[in-house]
């Protein structure tokens, strides 16, 4: 009669709770990706690995900004530390180190400096976040030509693209009938990369930690006052965040092939803030789409503008001006972002006008 | 107690099912993979030698012949180096007028990086996957071209005359086999300029001013080998950095009467700005790649908001040349170039830039002559070692190409600005790396073009 609640359940139940489900769509995403990859040419394959790492930062920056509530303009500095862990291990091609150790190492690197940075930010409210994040995005290319003798100073250190792995290049093409030149296998990297990290950014937006988040950015006294730590939950938030952008230097090393301070300008951290506000604030698949946006707009644009009979300088002159209107159309017609605004009006459909709604609420 | 469905759990039912949906038709799609054909066909080695033109390799059609580049066209590098594939693309456009190289019309893809080294990656990735380029062609900057040397020479691009002096391009041609350097790399320039104070300046105190990269310092390295006693000060700075105030009162302080400066056009106009507001008047030494009198005049111009005009502060100032530029319009390189540029350019006049793109241009062809009728990545290539140390052409110094050193031109002459026009000091000088001596060649000063403007270059048998 008293069986747990687990048993009680029809089979469909399996998927039901919301990690499940996450997971789920995380091995569906694996599918898509294969498919997509598989019937692509090797410059698109290229531009996704491009996507992917801007869509793992992305994702973590969009969970800080929208979940948490902290704005930083230094993410492209953290993503320049991951690089560079990554260019320090991977720069002799004569001694290549493990692949995965690489990348968590870079991670873990790129964690402490978010702790460090995430335990000033904690203390800190709106605007004076994005100062020092700033000071953080402007200071940190510097070191890398302060250092030049062991980082390489304005060139840079060039990065040994690993090879994939005999064993899992067979295997592959047992599978698929395709095999994986250096250009798909960074792009799968990266991808397989990025469905695992937004598993687990889902995850942890799902659960106690994200609530958390949630309600320390609606209103720190009223968090505070139901007994939520205020300060540690910014600093988990930012700690998190910082491994996404550790991640993605990681992946943006070995896809660029070099680590050079000109890669980390503040145009990097501007353009991932854009990218969210584009996608929509808080909203994975919206990082996603942001991402496919940096990563296509510009080259189809400048396409488009060589198609017109524009001169080379002219149509390299287009992309960001058709980005930025676009970027101010967004904010005026859809200020909840591409996905936000669909979303919304989903909701809208579904249950009828609601007067007072809001059109920014917590949307993983 | 029938707990009523959540509406997570069908869209977790749907997920599942589109899960194995997608998962089946993927694993249809992999039907007839399960192990690699036996049969590896090799192709590619045999060279078949027939006088038709045909489709021989990558980017190469019986009447096209597509390469690429990568420019700052946009962002803080795009004064001045942008015009350099303008004039490439004009000189192609005379030779395609003319009939093309073999019959086949060159077609000249640029795609701009910005001068940041990830977007080089991703627009080179653009040039030889998408626009499948047979070659790349006068693709710049150090940093930038860092990120990709070591792709395209992995994928085999022929990766000719990048426009930049690093000696990394063609010091050792085992490391990066496809890669030619094209302009004379800065050790050289460095020794040149060494040899010319230690001799007409001796009681001068040398103050350098040099770029904190490979620029600056395989130019320091040269100048050591000659003046290495009279170097009193040595300040660097960093690319993006626009504060030199520091350094060039670092300068005056050491009470250097001579600055030897091995800047980019937007630093040697910094320098010189800051240098008038110090009340700091030393003799000035700026490298080739930093003393176009034209660009450093506007920038000077825009930089001081118009206190200091035209390209007067630059009087006086000494620097080197390896081609003629466009203020000898008796020269008769000069003379084609500006023939080229009023019938096949765009707007405004002729620029040093755009004479440099030109330079290139007027290469490439030869390269490609030598390549033979039907060229392959790896043929142009061999022919570029073989006789590239023989095409004579607009720089007034000989290529040192061949298997062992894939360095461009060999020297320069010294020369002084005045009112925008340069004054000749010395005849043209060659030298080499290391402690290769200096001497003087004006084999290749002054000739001039052929009659058709186009070279004649045959392939050695």
């Amino acid at each position: 009669m008293a069986l747990p609640a687990v048993l009680s359940r029809p089979a469909g139940a399996v998927v039901g709770t919301a990690p499940r489900r996450h997971v789920l769509a995380g091995i569906a995403g694996i599918v898509i990706v294969v498919l997509v990859m598989e019937s692509v040419d090797p410059f698109r394959q290229a531009q996704l690995s491009t996507m992917a790492y801007l869509g793992i930062a992305i994702g973590g920056l969009t969970v800080l900004t929208g979940l948490n509530g902290q704005l930083s303009l230094g993410h492209g500095a953290l993503m320049a530390i991951g690089a560079y862990t990554t260019a320090v291990m991977m720069h002799d091609p004569t001694s290549p180190r493990p692949l995965l150790l690489t990348i968590l190492v870079s991670i873990l690197v790129t964690l402490a400096v978010g702790a460090v940075v995430g335990v000033a930010a904690a203390r800190l409210h709106g605007p004076y976040i994005a100062g020092a994040t700033l000071a953080l995005a402007v200071a940190v290319p510097g070191i890398a030509s302060f250092f030049d003798k062991a980082l390489g100073g304005e060139q840079g250190m060039t990065v040994t693209t690993p090879a994939p792995p005999t064993w899992l290049d067979n295997g592959f093409y047992f599978l698929t009938a395709h095999d994986l030149t250096a250009t798909s296998y960074i792009a799968y990297l990266g991808w397989v990369a990025l469905l695992i990290a937004f598993v687990l950014l889902a995850n942890l937006s799902t659960a106690r930690v994200g609530r958390n988040w949630r309600a320390v950015r609606d209103d720190d006294v009223a968090a505070e006052i139901a007994g939520i730590p205020v300060g540690r939950t910014r600093v988990v938030a930012f700690v998190v965040s910082a491994g996404c952008a550790g991640l993605a230097g990681s992946l943006m090393a070995m896809v660029v092939r070099l680590a050079a301070p000109s890669g980390f300008t503040l145009t990097l951290s501007l353009s991932l803030l854009t990218a969210i506000v584009l996608g929509g604030l808080g909203s994975l698949f919206g990082a996603v789409l942001g991402a496919a946006l940096l990563t296509f707009l510009p080259q189809a644009i400048t396409g488009v503008g060589t198609g017109f009979g524009l001169s080379d300088v002219q149509s390299a002159e287009l992309a960001p001006f058709v980005y930025g209107v676009l970027l101010v159309l967004i904010m005026l017609l859809a200020p909840a972002g591409l996905v936000g605004e669909t979303r919304n009006l989903l909701r809208r459909r579904r249950r009828g006008p609601t007067p007072g709604s809001t059109s920014i609420r917590s949307l993983t | 107690m029938r707990i009523t469905r959540r509406p997570g759990r069908t869209w977790a039912r749907r997920a599942l099912v589109a899960t194995s949906v997608l998962t089946a038709s993927a694993v249809l799609a992999a039907c007839g993979a399960g192990g690699r054909p036996s049969d590896q066909s090799t192709n590619g080695s045999g060279g078949a030698k027939s006088s038709a033109p045909t489709a021989s390799d990558v980017g190469i059609t019986k009447d096209t012949v597509t390469i690429g580049g990568t420019f700052p066209l946009t962002g803080v590098a795009a004064p001045g180096y942008s015009e350099i594939p303008t004039g490439t693309k004009a000189y192609f456009a005379y030779v395609n007028a003319h009939g093309g190289v073999n019959g086949r019309k060159i077609k000249y893809i640029v795609k701009d990086d910005g001068y940041d080294p990830t977007k080089t990656s991703q627009v080179t990735n653009e040039l030889v996957l998408q626009d499948k380029v047979f070659a790349m062609l006068g693709a710049l900057g150090t940093p930038t071209h860092t990120a990709v040397v070591g792709y395209l020479n992995s994928q085999k691009v022929p990766d000719l005359a990048v426009s930049s002096g690093s000696i990394t391009w063609g010091d050792d041609p085992s490391t990066y086999p496809y890669t030619f350097g094209w302009q004379p790399d800065y050790e050289i320039e460095g020794k040149i300029i060494g040899k010319y104070i230690a001799q007409n300046m001796p009681k001068a105190k040398v103050g350098l001013f040099l770029q904190d990269d490979d620029f600056g310092r395989d130019g320091e390295k040269g100048l050591r080998q000659y003046i290495d006693k009279q170097i009193v000060k040595v300040t660097r700075y960093t690319s993006g950095n626009t504060d030199v105030g520091p350094q060039i009162a670092a300068l005056k302080a050491s009470g250097a009467d001579l600055v030897v400066g091995f800047t980019v056009p937007a630093y040697t106009a910094l320098s010189q700005l800051v240098s008038l507001k110090v009340g700091f008047k030393p003799t000035w030494f700026y490298s080739n790649v930093g003393s176009d009198p034209t660009l450093v005049g506007s920038l000077l111009a825009e930089f001081s908001k118009g206190a200091v005009k035209e390209a007067s502060p630059l009087d006086g100032v000494y620097s080197t040349q390896y081609i003629t530029g466009v203020d000898d319009p008796s020269d008769p390189w000069i003379q084609l170039w500006t023939k080229v540029w009023k019938k096949y350019g765009g707007k405004g006049d002729l620029t040093n830039y755009e004479v440099y793109g030109m330079c290139e241009a007027y290469f490439f062809v030869q390269a490609l002559q030598a390549a033979g009728t039907n060229p392959t990545r790896d043929g142009i290539v061999a022919a570029v070692e073989k006789q590239g140390g023989d095409f004579t052409g607009p720089p007034l110094a000989p290529y040192r190409y061949s298997s062992d050193s894939h360095l461009g031109i060999g020297g320069m002459q010294v020369v002084q600005l005045e009112g925008g026009k340069t004054k000749e000091l010395t005849p043209v000088e060659v030298s080499d790396l290391g402690k290769a001596p200096i001497t003087e060649d004006s084999s290749q000063a002054s000739d001039g073009p052929p009659a058709s403007g186009i070279p004649d270059i045959q392939p050695a048998g």
